[in-house]
């Protein structure tokens, strides 16, 4: 048994007659190099360890965190949690995982490579994106931020009620937003680049990416709104897939917030539409052994053709709804209780290129970005509204820049307006992979 | 927190590289939060996190590492971390003298929120689900959250510094979800200090979850928002986030010194309409952003940042300001330990004019009326932001009318602020906010009198 897994599993030893107890202990190594002007401008690296109680008695439930796996923060977690559940509402299926008998996917993390990995190596990346980025056209004006990130870190969950669970992640990316521009106009471009070693990431490519995404918005103007069909970027289309994903859990069904609710068995989507949340799959970057309550990591579909499905679930959503967990648990954090969500979600895609489905599409938008998702999406109503850059399409080609646009529809009829859907997958360090997807009779509002 | 003389040899370690610059930053944070949802207290949870931040900076490189080992061998251990990362020549020990900083008494607390028990913390929770399930069969779910934290803080430098602060933030939320024909509908409402637990002392918690509980209900009701560019009329309280957006981002003094805000090189220039006077202050306690000094040691403090439509001075930390060799502002923050400090905002509010708010409305023959507004976003090289209406209306021949789903709205900062033809009298800060920069998340408050722009584009699906 690995270090960290020896003292999950010691906390939970202790648990007292009626008790369940769950014990999450994480440690993490970053790194976080930004480049500016030729020099280092900041170097951070650190390593970082903490622990998370649950403790279930009488169908309460007590959470509790703590920074630090010294015995006396282990101690002091443990009884804070058992004070806090004295305190919550009872529920019957309040829980921790059990043992399910499935077994965890062949996932092999080489995490050695890259927690080896000099720090003077990783210097050199950020410095050369900067480089780059400036060398990558003459129009380029400034390049606000050139970085390097990684994290290595290791979890373990141990449950009173046999979950003994050991997960290793290694993750490191390069980021860069530059600025270009011409007379008194400017524009930005972001674009980054994610691996699970150094070797994996390729900087001209990601310096590249981003000036051109800058350069190709300049003599940007707002257009006059109407409706028209909108071709999602990778990076947009993964964003929107993730608030689908949020509206597919078991609490958001449980608790009536979620707008697919009862509707399993139904189309709810075009019937090109097929989506499954797949942690097993190794090219995913939430890939996972284990969820964040220890329990295997698992296919899930949920849209086949346009039908519902199902949905993702945890201990106690899988076990309030009948349907059992789907190792879909989640934390943002040791110091968030335990939720349930997605982590690698995927739509099946289809064989078209990114520039046949804008072909295809013939007149209507690619949105290289949004902003506000946070702000104008309402995961409970299906409301979705987006502030957006991107290029109109006309005759089946990219045409003229726009800017200061929003783009507007409900979840619900999204889905339903799928029209075109790309085969150009992108795995991309979020709860979802990109692709490049085209939704139909999207109100684009401008002047 | 921690021994004076441990803090020194702190220091001179990170200084014996050859670094310009050293600093300790240790943070102790308690926090607990309960969340009531589906009609049943959820959870309890609460926690502890401490650790110490060291920073040395050597010609234009910054090194930061951090720990929670808090032993002389743990500190002595980050400061080295942190030397090799700026990586300074020459060498050399150091001596320095710390003098205490006394930042303002911004927030005194009357009641500590550990010092209370939890069922009272419960008790408030129950209270605002029975409040707002009763107004109606309509509202299927109430979620309520509390949520309180204390972080002490001591900051000490090679510059002579050091100060501690003890900031203690409650907060409490509720959000009613509401059913009905068009499907489901969501009120929110949501208020926080820096104070105690005193903060319920003068909180109706049942009209405060009735208040939710209504405006769920009333948007059962609710027609898309238009499409397209039209006038906005922003409630009092409710619209400080567009000023966060629209130029709060754009006048941190590390997108000035980047280049990369359209506001570069314009101090003394006519930014804005001339109705427009606006203010980052730290010092206004009990507001959501207001602490006695910031996570640099230094006081907070009030700073003008446009004065009658004339661009006075960007916000500065600490790094930023010795560059520019001028005093820091007081806005040099981080999210914890495990953060570098960098320019944020405090409380960020536009000033009272003269106006009748309800002449505003009156007077705008066609438009939408904010009532409150969500989160948002900007691109400070640029200046196009969006933010979210999360109350919104129609406003028909200078009347009120019906009200709208939600949607955000979009902008380019430098056009919206001269573009504001009309400010009230009627000065309100907003409910709190927490502003995301760089993956760091820190706590913000704004305000603003009723206003309005003369156009915004409104990103609805309505023709």
């Amino acid at each position: 048994m690995s270090e960290l897994l020896a003292i999950a599993a010691g906390v939970v030893e202790r648990a007292r007659e009626g008790e369940v107890v769950e014990a999450y202990v994480g440690r993490a190594r970053t790194t976080e190099i930004k480049a500016y002007e030729g020099e280092v401008e900041s170097l951070s690296s650190a390593a970082s360890a903490g622990i998370a109680v649950r403790v279930v008695v009488d169908g309460r439930q007590g959470f509790a965190y703590t920074g630090a796996i010294d015995a006396a923060a282990l101690e002091e977690t443990l009884e804070e949690a058992r004070d806090n559940a004295r305190f919550a509402g009872v529920d019957e299926c309040n829980t921790v995982a059990s043992p399910d008998g499935v077994a965890p996917p062949e996932l092999v993390m080489d995490t050695g490579k890259l927690a080896g990995t000099p720090v003077d190596r990783k210097v050199e990346l950020a410095l050369e994106l900067e480089r780059a980025a400036r060398a990558a056209s003459s129009l380029v004006r400034g390049v606000e931020t050139a970085m390097y990130g990684d994290e290595v870190s290791t979890s373990a969950v141990a449950t009173s009620t046999g979950v003994r669970a050991e997960t290793e992640s290694a993750v490191c990316y390069l980021a860069t937003y530059v600025m270009a521009g011409e007379a008194a106009e400017t524009q930005t471009g972001f674009w980054y680049g994610v691996g699970r070693t150094v070797d994996e990431l390729d900087v001209s490519d990601v310096a590249n990416l981003a000036v051109e995404r800058a350069v190709r918005m300049l003599g940007a103007k707002q257009p006059s709104s109407r409706r028209l069909t909108v071709v999602l970027e990778p990076f947009v289309t993964a964003q929107f897939l993730s608030l689908i994903g949020s509206t597919l859990t078991g609490e958001a069904v449980l608790k009536g917030y979620s707008p697919f609710g009862d509707r399993v068995g139904e189309s709810i989507g075009a019937a090109s539409v097929t989506l499954v949340e797949d942690p097993t799959d190794p090219d995913a970057f939430g890939a996972s052994r284990y969820d964040d309550e220890g329990l295997a990591s698992r296919r899930v579909p949920l849209v086949d053709g346009g039908v519902l499905r199902g949905f993702v679930h945890n201990a106690y959503t899988g076990l309030r709804s009948g349907q059992g967990s789907t190792g879909s648990a989640a934390r943002a954090g040791l110091s968030a209780p335990v939720t349930v969500g997605c982590r690698a979600l995927a739509l099946t895609p289809g064989t078209l290129s990114a520039d046949e489905v804008i072909a295809q599409v013939g007149d209507g938008l690619l949105v290289q970005n949004v902003k506000g998702l946070h702000s104008g999406v309402n995961p409970i109503s299906g409301d979705f509204s987006a502030g957006a850059e991107g290029l109109l399409i006309r005759d089946g080609q990219i045409a003229e820049p726009v800017r200061e646009i929003t783009i507007a529809s409900t979840l619900q009829r999204m889905l339903q307006d799928v029209v075109v859907i790309g085969g150009d997958v992108h795995h991309l360090p979020m709860s979802a992979a990109g692709l490049t997807l085209a939704v139909g009779d999207v109100t684009m509002s401008g002047k | 927190m921690l021994e004076h003389d441990l803090i020194q040899r702190t220091l001179q370690a990170a200084l014996r590289t050859g670094g310009d610059f050293a600093e300790v930053f240790a943070e102790d944070r308690r926090g607990s939060n309960a969340r009531l949802d589906d009609g049943r207290l959820q959870s309890f949870n609460s926690g502890r996190d401490r650790g110490v931040g060291i920073r040395v900076v050597a010609g234009d490189t910054t090194g930061y590492a951090h720990t929670a080992d808090l032993t002389e061998d743990g500190l002595r251990t980050a400061a080295e971390a942190a030397a090799a990362a700026a990586r300074g020549g020459g060498g050399g020990t150091k001596t320095i003298a710390l003098t205490r900083v006394e930042g303002p008494v911004v927030s005194p607390i009357s009641v500590l929120p550990e010092s209370v028990e939890k069922d009272k913390k419960a008790e408030l929770l129950l209270r605002a689900d029975a409040a707002a399930r009763g107004e109606g069969s309509s509202i299927r779910q109430v979620i309520a959250v509390y949520a309180d934290s204390r972080r002490r803080i001591l900051v000490a430098n090679s510059e002579g510094v050091l100060a501690e602060d003890d900031q203690v933030r409650t907060r409490f939320m509720v959000q009613a979800v509401a059913a009905g024909d068009t499907g489901m509908q969501t009120g929110y409402e949501s208020t926080g200090f820096t104070m105690g637990f005193e903060l319920f002392d003068q909180l109706d918690v049942e009209e405060f979850a009735r208040t939710a509980a209504r405006r769920a209900l009333l948007k059962l009701r609710a027609r898309p928002a238009p499409s397209g560019a039209l006038p906005v009329v922003i409630n009092r309280g409710g619209g400080g986030v567009m000023f966060h957006e629209a130029c709060g981002h754009g006048l941190e003094a590390d997108a000035i010194m980047k280049n990369a805000s359209v506001y570069a090189g314009k101090v003394g220039e006519l930014v804005a309409s001339p109705l427009v006077t606006l203010v980052d202050d730290g010092t206004v306690g009990p507001e959501w952003g207001a602490f006695s000094v910031d996570d640099e040691g230094k006081p907070a403090s009030r700073n003008v940042l446009i004065e009658d439509g004339v661009l006075t001075d960007y916000m500065w930390d600490h790094l930023r300001a010795r560059k520019a060799e001028r005093p820091s502002s007081g806005n040099g923050r981080r999210e914890s330990y495990r953060h570098t400090p960098m320019v944020r905002m405090t409380n960020t509010f536009l000033l009272n004019r003269t106006e009748d708010p309800e002449e505003i409305v009156r007077q705008t023959p066609n438009g939408v009326y904010v009532a409150s507004l969500g989160g948002g976003q900007v691109d400070t090289a640029t200046g196009d932001f969006v933010f979210g209406m999360t109350e919104a209306y129609l406003i028909e021949d200078g009347q009120i009318t019906d009200p709208l789903r939600d949607a955000n709205l979009i902008g380019n900062g430098p056009e919206v602020l001269r573009n504001i033809d009309a400010v009230g009298n009627d000065f309100a800060f907003g409910p709190p906010g927490m502003c995301g920069k760089d993956g760091q998340s820190v706590p913000v408050g704004d305000g603003n009198p009723t206003l309005r722009v003369t156009s915004l584009t409104v990103g609805g699906t309505a023709a």
